[in-house]
């Protein structure tokens, strides 16, 4: 942490766990018995339980939204923008609650959990999971925590995804809807970069079909690349070409295959610093939650159908630059909302950080999501 | 907030609009109208607007606000989502507003549109006999930089009703201060600042 703790941070917290003992039956016809759920909560509950805001993280971060987990810690939560006292998701005012997904690797359970059945590592025998299954095991936490009926859910990414699940699937458990830089379901190319994320995991020598836990060892190499690819997607040519353009990192061309280009430099960077935090099982997992993202699917390709259930009031944000799930796929969003006269308001923020904007301080960003929240949290009583 | 005194047009417009009815608001500003729609007329519906600072606006005020350019269309609304369409002192700044008002009459069952008249005696005078522009009370702007790119008078705007085959319902010429007088019952093209319709398709 730094020397002083941000007063507008929600400063040292702790992460809690919370094991269900009641079998889930998991889109693909699998079923987990019994599963752990790790979880952070920031602020409190009020008396009416009306203030609890459920963010839903993306693709590799984890329940850690917020605040630092020791003095130590250097870093702060993924989310620490936009969650904390006086934020636009004031802990001052909700009960703020995020956990790590089911089949993630940072606590709750997944291939890097014990199977009670083997006594080893699930691996690669850990079901394929859905947005759908998050949603579930995410309710039996909501009853857990003794909240009804969340003031909002909210998430960015395939957070975002979450969000528009919670609001098909339990429609009266939820009164408004925050999806930011969303996609209504994943388009050929954006499936296309995922699959080569995991070809380059699993043709790693190192992934022994996903027991490398059994080998003391991981695809380090294969994740490693999973994670560049994934950091081109999530910026815009335009902010890389701001923050690196051709910069050489030694001031000239050496002719050789170490890092000579700047942005080989911040790519070798982010790779090394998510190798060794981070399952590469539950990369290719997470990867495939995204894949299968479709609820217009089973309406025939009709969103406007799939949305029909939903009741709660949402706001939709889109970033320019975002090529990844751009402004136009929450569009798309946004008029499946209309077409079933549900209350929405969309903003597109001019922004040229590229998919990672919804994770920065943007000022209109801020000001329309601080805006949509105070409603929420007026509407909360708080 | 929500029945302060508003703009006199709004309060025509409000009077022309069904109680409990769902509008959509082309170019809705920071959501006075739709608000005072909400409040008073129980309306449902959206705004649609691309400044920044009046979607902030509109989300303060709890009016559901879209972002979207309208010289893009009304593509993402489906045929008839709406029991009026209206255009409020923002026609005259669309690229092609003949387009735009029959995008209106597609999603709409009718159209509200509002615009300030360029056939107003002031506006007249002063291209006639000043030789210049005209710079009025309801047009501030100088030529060379102004929003309304396409000014119409009262006499044009019938016009191009009847070309695209609207029907005018109700129609309302109105000063400065948007009230509409005998003389402006008389004379709305001449004296009319500001020009009030509602329409349908025939």
């Amino acid at each position: 942490m730094p020397d002083k703790i941000d007063p507008d941070s929600v400063g040292i917290v702790t992460p809690s766990s919370a094991h269900f003992d009641q079998p889930i039956q998991l889109t693909s016809g699998e079923v987990i018995d019994q599963f752990d759920l790790v979880y952070e909560t920031y602020g409190s509950l009020n008396a009416e339980r009306s203030n609890a805001v459920l963010v839903c993280h993306a693709l590799s971060s984890n329940h850690h939204a917020a605040g630092y987990h020791s003095q130590e810690d250097r870093k702060p939560g993924w989310w620490e923008n936009m969650v904390g006292p006086g934020k636009c998701v004031d802990t001052n005012r909700f009960f703020v609650v995020c956990c790590n997904n089911l089949g993630g690797c940072f606590g709750s359970t997944g291939p890097s959990s014990i199977n009670p059945k083997t006594n080893k590592q699930y691996g690669p025998d850990f079901p394929l999971i859905t947005v759908r299954d998050w949603v579930e095991s995410q309710a039996r936490l909501s009853d857990h925590l003794g909240i009804n009926v969340w003031a909002a859910v909210v998430g960015g990414s395939l957070g975002g995804m979450q969000v528009m699940q919670w609001s098909i699937d339990y429609p009266e458990r939820l009164r408004h809807a925050v999806v930011i830089a969303a996609a209504p379901k994943l388009t050929a190319q954006n499936i296309a970069f995922n699959e080569v994320a995991r070809q380059a995991i699993r043709t790693d020598p190192d992934f022994h079909d996903g027991r490398y836990y059994d080998h003391n060892t991981e695809p380090a190499r294969g994740l490693r690349i999973a994670r560049m690819l994934g950091h081109i997607t999530y910026l815009s040519d335009d902010i890389m070409g701001e923050k690196f353009g051709r910069d050489l990192r030694d001031g000239k061309i050496d002719f050789d295959y170490d890092v000579e280009f700047q942005v080989e430099s911040y790519l070798r960077y982010q790779a090394d610093s998510f190798v060794g935090g981070f399952d590469a099982n539950t990369y290719l997992l997470m990867t495939k939650v995204l894949d299968y993202f479709d609820p217009a699917d089973a309406h025939g390709g009709n969103l406007s159908a799939a949305m029909k259930s939903a009741i709660a009031d949402f706001m939709v944000i889109s970033f320019t630059s975002d090529w990844r799930f751009a402004p136009a796929r929450s569009r798309e969003i946004v008029k499946a909302l209309h077409d079933n006269d549900l209350n929405v308001s969309y903003a597109e923020v001019t922004a040229n950080q590229g998919h990672d904007a919804f994770l920065m301080k943007i000022d209109h960003y801020v000001e329309v999501f601080s805006a949509y929240m105070n409603r929420v949290a007026a509407e909360a009583g708080v | 907030m929500n029945n302060q005194v508003i703009r006199p047009d709004y309060s025509i417009i409000a009077e022309w609009i069904e109680p409990g009815s769902r509008v959509l608001d082309l170019g809705c500003g920071d959501g006075t109208l739709l608000d005072y729609l909400n409040f008073n007329k129980s309306v449902t519906g959206y705004g649609i607007e691309i400044d920044d600072d009046n979607i902030t606006k509109c989300i303060r005020a709890g009016v559901n606000v879209i972002h979207s350019d309208l010289n893009e269309g009304l593509s993402e609304f489906d045929e008839d989502s709406f029991d009026y369409v209206v255009l409020s002192l923002t026609l005259q700044a669309m690229q092609r507003p003949d387009l735009l008002l029959q995008e209106m009459m597609r999603v709409g069952s009718e159209g509200i549109v509002t615009f300030p008249n360029f056939g107003n005696w002031k506006a007249r005078l002063q291209l006639a006999l000043g030789g210049h522009m005209p710079v009025t009370r309801s047009l501030p702007n100088t030529w060379y930089n102004t929003p309304n790119i396409h000014l119409c008078t009262i006499k044009d705007f019938e016009q191009l009703c009847k070309k695209l085959g609207f029907e005018i319902l109700e129609s309302r010429a109105v000063d400065h201060v948007h009230k509409s007088g005998l003389g402006l019952k008389l004379f709305p093209n001449l004296l009319g600042q500001v020009a009030m319709y509602r329409f349908r398709r025939v």
